[in-house]
């Protein structure tokens, strides 16, 4: 499959990196070279240096032929506009968006975007993992959303 | 009418400023607390310290009763969640966004901006206005259309002279609507014969600028 990724952080350097070794043909871009550091050289991806919300950018980085696309920035509202020029403008079949405050995260994900929120699952994890069973409120592990 | 400006800068501040003396209800929302207590100051209680990109700072910025938001902060991303939140969590009847990349204007209105301002684009158009080779200017894109306003003035070797309104193919989905010769405007009808400096402004379809360019102004 065609992944085009944003941002090359630790979580997109690495998700570009499992892809790439699986065989899928995978782009990132980032707005510095230095960012692609993160990346070994074994890495057979394309580094596309650029501003993700910018069309040209996103459309050299193949993002017309591509089958995903995920916004990982540190930047909750560059992933949240790229997101949308990815899914309504380009059509990109699968679009997912990280968004680190989850308030952000409920209204966009009502509006038909599909979005992971590190702050709940991680939150949601600890509480999962410390409280045991009846000391759960119901009972009932903490939902994901 | 309540009006809610987000982004402090030199745009937030005196946009927010000029319409508090226009007799408006105004509240500026601005992230740095050394700038809200500056503002505040100057020109009294209209600011308010946070992120008008959380749900909550809206909420206590009473967007549930806003008429309008105004997102004139320097990141378009930003601009951008600030208006689809206040439009589409708070129900805010027009959200107007600035827009500092052009080519972010028409990804707005495709995602629900009801208007965008683009200084870049202002003074772009102001060059070219400046410039007499430029002898065809776009003036405005019209809402929820592929038409553009533009304004042409008619140099001595335009291939319209002396010819009628009526007898130029213009091409489909474009109009002249107005001429203003000497001075004085004239709404053109069929018989209209064009003359010397003539300034034309005429609705095109954007597909089709070129062509209207070469029919009103020839090659340059």
């Amino acid at each position: 499959m065609n992944f085009v990724i944003l941002g090359c952080g630790r979580v997109g350097s690495r998700l570009a990196v499992l892809l790439d070794k699986m065989g899928h043909n995978v782009a990132i871009i980032d707005r510095t070279s230095d960012a692609f550091k993160r990346l070994p050289t074994t890495f057979k991806g394309r580094a596309v240096i650029g501003i993700g919300i910018d069309e040209d950018v996103l459309k050299s980085a193949g993002i017309e032929q591509a089958d995903v696309f995920a916004a990982v920035t540190n930047g909750d509202n560059t992933n949240i506009m790229a997101s949308q020029v990815a899914k309504e403008l380009f059509q990109v079949p699968r679009v997912i968006a990280r968004i680190y405050d989850p308030i952000r995260e409920g209204t966009y994900h009502a509006l038909g975007l599909d979005t992971i929120c590190p702050t709940t699952l991680i939150t949601n994890q600890i509480i999962n993992d410390v409280l045991s069973g009846d000391m759960l409120p119901g009972s009932n592990k903490v939902a994901n959303r | 009418m309540y009006i809610i400006v987000a982004g402090g800068g030199k745009v937030g501040r005196y946009l927010t400023e000029t319409l508090v003396n226009d007799g408006y209800e105004v509240l500026l929302i601005e992230r740095l607390k050394a700038k809200v207590e500056q503002y505040t100051e100057q020109l009294g209680g209209v600011a308010v310290q946070g992120d008008a990109c959380e749900a909550q700072v809206l909420a206590d910025a009473g967007a549930g009763r806003a008429d309008v938001i105004i997102a004139v902060t320097g990141d378009d991303e930003d601009n951008l969640v600030i208006c689809q939140m206040a439009k589409r969590k708070f129900n805010v009847g027009r959200a107007i966004a600035r827009v500092n990349n052009p080519k972010n204007e028409r990804i707005f209105k495709h995602l629900g901006i009801d208007a965008t301002v683009s200084h870049t684009n202002i003074i772009l158009s102001m060059i070219e206005q400046v410039i007499p080779s430029h002898s065809l200017w776009h003036l405005t894109h019209l809402r929820n259309s592929d038409l553009e306003m533009i304004d042409a003035v008619l140099g001595s070797n335009s291939p319209v002279l002396n010819k009628s309104l009526s007898s130029i193919n213009l091409p489909a989905d474009s109009n002249v609507v107005l001429v203003v010769r000497n001075g004085k405007t004239i709404v053109p009808r069929g018989d209209l014969v064009f003359a010397p400096h003539d300034e034309v402004i005429a609705i095109v379809a954007r597909n089709s600028r070129h062509e209207v360019r070469r029919l009103l102004v020839g090659t340059e």
